[in-house]
């Protein structure tokens, strides 16, 4: 099949992100059509995007990419919530139901030449005994009993089969860091978004975030790029959470591990936020993920570091604390003579 | 004690110190100085003529008196009290500091490590304590490489870990590098512990990071007998404990950096451990509740560690760069690379023992 006339289907277009990416997606050149597939319609405009309400739980969504001759075929519809879904045993059965069946389609269709599967770093877990830097070859130092990160983890382990047994397909799977960005919902940026953040006592997570453009990009990236392979990717550098709560200028309530998963769980009932046992764990220890190989071997590099996607994602937030940081402005601004700060700054760190 | 005060401190770490203090005496001296700013109401208050009454009710609140420009004249007169003559620039860098701080506009490396933080706040605190309390003596700092990776070997001891912080204060005193201790998992497990250990510069021993961080030419500090010398009886003081499986060099050998061995004398005696809970410790998740002279009789008082003398030395480094590759993966070789370093420290504390002249000494 000629590479200028791409038919691609995109999973889980109902949600922000999935639909923001097939509309990409079907505005580049070389793309034939871009089929979205969801339960549920998207709530969005879809541009040139055509969308097949499909579910991807039974073997209809087969039947779709044997019609339509697709041989691009991005996941993107593993979700980290019940949200909508209604609960965790639909959002486990839509998670790893879903990814079987769209497997199962992808194996039997012989125009299949092209996968790529949105993985999360959420698949590396968060603990106490975890290595600084995460690498694609490492496990998590706890396999992950029950949650979203199980779920990742069968759904890896069934596209590993997928690649397996139909070699001629490329494969390309992203383990994204947390996406960020003023346009996402997700659990971090939920918790972000708190007037007051509560934070684990005495902990201080490392995080990495991969900025919404950025996710946008790596995907295109991959589809274009045709390099098989599990990636991480996330923004350059690490910020710690309470780093993090501080740039975004907001007051941080810092509580023992089992209040803030109490919280959690009053928060969840008033949709606020949603605190799972793994988001938890996350913003206990943290994680880092080494993304060497997303630079040399994928050759995709994000235009916003850690810092800046999450400096960007606050330009959008009204702070609600920083009172600490004005009175400290306050001051300086009433020095008689300021001295040169941006010059001190640097000379400072030397010193 | 005070006679072994430290001379003359070199100025980059005079500068943290008064760094630190203005934060804590600042707030004083702007107070006091409402006092001193009164003097000039009642020279006012007078003038006003004989109506007492009327001035009475206005001096209800006598801080409300000042004028603004009264107030900046006095908290100018003590910055200036607190910062001498440059009390400007030294201000407004103290402001600026604060303003990082709170605003997080600090970098961090990848394992967490905040060099300001460490620099300003813990080494600062814990520099006192390692001039003035143990009056540690520190022999071999050039043996330590200026730059590159390098491998920093210690016998533990102690109950508590005080002697990975004494050797993080005496490695940038003397060489300006911050030693990148390697903690146990328990350590990250701990609140506050992990935070701090984190933002110091730490990470897990595990082959992963000890081998990342030295590539990435990182001076890192390993106690390879863990929890089984820390945690070991008064009696077998100064008794080298297992050296594990000899991670630690094949870390050294996969990347190439020396190793350099390091024997401190002196931590033993700080918390002399004469007994261990073992049923406490299984039930806190702890490898030991220990019980030593003082603690836990005295409380809280029996934290403080003895004043012992302590002695550094870091011996001459041992080259890992000079065998073939595949080297770490030969576990005789990995075995005898690790008595090597093992016997070093051993013999090192033997002779060191012989040179203190007493405990407290």
């Amino acid at each position: 099949m000629a590479a200028d006339a791409r038919t691609v289907l995109v999973t889980g277009v109902s949600r922000d992100l999935g639909r923001r990416f097939a509309r990409r997606i079907a505005a580049q050149p070389g793309v034939r059509r871009v089929i979205g597939v969801d339960v549920v319609p998207p709530r969005g405009d879809i541009g040139d995007v055509s969308f097949v309400r499909a579910d991807i739980r039974n073997p209809v969504i087969a039947k779709v990419i044997a019609r339509e001759d697709v041989d691009t075929v991005v996941h993107m519809s593993v979700i980290a919530t019940p949200g909508s879904t209604g609960g965790r045993g639909p959002m486990k059965e839509l998670n790893v139901i879903g990814t079987m069946q769209l497997l199962a389609a992808c194996q039997k269709a012989p125009s299949v030449r092209r996968l790529v599967v949105k993985s999360t770093t959420t698949v590396y877990g968060a603990s106490s005994r975890d290595p600084a830097m995460f690498t694609e070859d490492m496990e998590p130092r706890r396999p992950p009993r029950s949650g979203y990160a199980k779920d990742v983890a069968e759904i890896e382990g069934y596209v590993r089969g997928m690649a397996r047994r139909r070699p001629d397909v490329r494969v390309t799977m992203l383990r994204c860091a947390n996406v960020i960005g003023p346009h996402v919902q997700s659990p971090i940026t939920s918790y972000f978004r708190l007037p007051v953040v509560p934070v684990v006592l005495g902990h201080d997570a490392r995080l990495q975030f991969l900025h919404e453009s950025d996710l946008m990009a790596v995907l295109h990236h991959a589809v274009d790029a045709e390099v098989p392979g599990t990636f991480n990717v996330a923004g350059d550098g690490l910020l710690t959470l309470s780093q993090a709560v501080r740039r975004l200028r907001r007051p941080m309530v810092p509580m023992p591990g089992f209040a803030v998963g109490g919280v959690g769980s009053v928060l969840r009932s008033a949709r606020a936020a949603d605190f799972s046992p793994e988001q938890l764990a996350f913003l206990t220890y943290g994680r880092g993920v080494d993304t060497t190989r997303m630079r040399d071997e994928l050759g995709f590099s994000p235009s916003y570091s850690t810092a800046e996607a999450l400096a960007d994602f606050g330009a959008g937030l009204s702070p609600t604390g920083g009172r600490g940081a004005r009175v400290v402005d306050e001051l300086a601004g009433r020095l008689p003579a300021p001295a040169p700060t941006p010059a001190l700054h640097g000379s400072d760190l030397d010193g | 004690m005070g006679s072994v005060e430290p001379p003359a401190e070199p100025p980059v770490e005079d500068l943290p110190e008064e760094l630190v203090e203005p934060v804590l005496v600042a707030v004083p001296p702007a107070a006091s100085s409402d006092p001193g700013a009164e003097p000039v109401e009642p020279a006012t208050v007078p003038t006003t003529a004989g109506r007492r009454a009327a001035a009475r009710t206005q001096e209800r609140n006598p801080l409300a008196q000042a004028s603004p420009a009264q107030w900046l004249g006095a908290l100018q007169t003590a910055a200036r009290e607190v910062f001498g003559e440059q009390w400007e620039p030294q201000l407004a860098r103290l402001l600026a500091f604060w303003r990082r701080r709170l605003t997080g506009d600090y970098p961090v490396d990848e394992y967490g490590f905040d060099a300001e933080v460490t620099e300003r706040f813990l080494l600062a605190a814990l520099r006192p304590l390692a001039r003035s309390w143990f009056r540690i003596e520190v022999r071999g700092a050039e043996n330590i490489p200026e730059v590159g990776g390098a491998l920093v070997v210690s016998n533990h001891s102690g109950t508590i870990p005080v002697d990975g912080l004494m050797t993080m204060v005496s490695v940038h005193d003397h060489t300006g590098r911050f030693l990148r201790p390697l903690g146990a998992d328990l350590v990250f497990r701990l609140p506050v512990v992990s935070a701090l250990a984190r933002k110091s510069g730490a990470t897990l021993a595990c082959q992963e990071d000890a081998e990342r961080m030295l590539r990435g030419g990182e001076l890192v500090g390993v106690w390879p007998e863990g929890f089984k010398g820390v945690g070991k009886p008064y009696a077998e003081r100064y008794k080298l404990q297992r050296f594990g499986r000899g991670g630690f060099v094949s870390a050294a050998l996969r990347t190439g950096v020396p190793i350099v061995p390091l024997a401190v004398v002196g931590a033993e005696e700080i918390y002399p451990m004469i007994g261990n809970v073992p049923a406490l410790a299984r039930l806190l998740g702890l490898p030991y509740v220990p019980i030593t002279p003082l603690f836990p009789w005295l409380g809280p008082l029996g934290l403080v560690p003895l004043p012992s003398k302590w002695l550094l030395e870091f011996g001459e480094p041992i080259r890992t760069d000079d065998y073939e590759p595949g080297a770490a993966d030969d576990p005789m070789l990995v075995f005898d690379v690790t008595d090597q370093v093992r016997e070093t420290i051993q013999q090192t504390l033997y002779r060191l023992l012989m040179d203190r002249d007493s405990v407290f000494g």
